[in-house]
């Protein structure tokens, strides 16, 4: 195989400043909708409407800050534009941490229902 | 990636830059690093030497009498967080100006990243001092233990980031980064912008979800 081969893939310019900017307002306007939501959930403002939204409370965090983590992630490390190596590299870990954190909790709450009870 | 940033490396085998694959490597051993100290800190949130309580967000008395005052302050910690997510956007800016040969640029951009790092600094010292006071340590309990081992080490990192940065303020004060050079600032941008993923993980995590 030929050295070279995997760099006949080229990496493409950073985005602009202009994206920089707007995706800088996007993560400002995720961070605000997180603290919103436990501000109307579980904070000082939390109503009946609050009490619907319990449920749903912590799904909608992990999907507001996996949405942050991927911006910062594509556009600001550029992984978008790099070379994809550098994405496998980041990303294989990363599956691997997201397994270890998910299947310690699952142990801890299986731990909870139902060894503590007998 | 431009090609002057690339200017002068070793020719590899992919054709890449082994510093910026090094890094990269890097930063995916910390993403392990972390998610194990997230996983203990996730098990070990309820586990309480005196039982399960709502505290560190809502008062309580535990069995033996002791009340526990609600600790977490929600807006300094969103203050913080908002600040780390703009320092992200400050080193591209720093990046941008530095890949163009424009210093001002550079050092304004650079410079205000370092600011927005040594306030998340600060802003964890006083709240690791705020909790000492308020009985809270890292040996009162699992929580305590898991929460200061977490946060700190992440504090570590950003301090390490904020050191890292100032080098390198300090060689662009002196002219010492040419758009040739960019990519030295590029991998220290890749390190803080993980540091600041890892913020968009424990700030939920930790301060959001009771």
């Amino acid at each position: 195989m030929d050295a070279h081969a995997t760099s006949a893939e080229p990496e493409r310019s950073h985005p602009s400043v202009g994206v920089y900017v707007r995706i800088g307002l996007v993560l400002f306007v995720l961070t605000a909708l997180e603290v919103g939501l436990y501000e109307f959930t579980y904070g000082g403002h939390a109503g009946p409407a609050g009490a619907a939204i319990q449920p749903f409370f912590v799904p909608l965090l992990l999907l507001l800050s996996a949405g942050k983590f991927a911006l910062v992630a594509m556009f600001y490390m550029h992984l978008k534009q790099d070379h994809r190596l550098f994405t496998g590299v980041f990303v294989f870990p990363l599956i691997i941490a997201t397994v270890l954190i998910l299947g310690l909790v699952v142990l801890e709450a299986y731990h909870f229902a139902f060894a503590r009870a007998g | 990636m431009t090609d002057t940033a690339h200017a002068g490396h070793l020719e590899t085998a992919t054709g890449l830059d082994n510093r910026k694959l090094a890094i990269w490597t890097f930063i995916g051993s910390e993403c392990l690093f972390f998610a194990t100290l997230i996983s203990n800190y996730l098990v070990h949130k309820e586990t309480w030497l005196t039982g399960p309580g709502p505290f560190p967000h809502d008062a309580w008395t535990s069995p033996a009498g002791k009340v526990f005052e609600p600790i977490i302050e929600i807006p300094l910690v969103t203050l913080g967080t908002a600040l780390l997510l703009f320092s992200s956007l400050f080193v591209v800016l720093a990046l941008a100006n530095a890949q163009r040969g424009n210093r001002k640029g550079l050092l304004l951009w650079l410079g205000l990243t370092l600011l927005c790092g040594v306030f998340f600094v600060g802003m964890q010292v006083y709240e690791f001092t705020h909790f000492v006071h308020k009985g809270l340590t890292l040996k009162t309990n699992l929580f305590g233990g898991s929460f200061f081992v977490l946060t700190g080490f992440h504090g570590t990192h950003v301090t390490i980031g904020v050191i890292w940065l100032f080098t390198l303020w300090i060689e662009a004060f002196r002219g010492k980064i040419p758009p040739a050079k960019s990519l030295n600032l590029e991998i220290a941008a890749l390190y803080w912008h993980f540091v600041d993923v890892v913020w968009v993980v424990i700030f939920p995590v930790v301060y959001l979800i009771k």
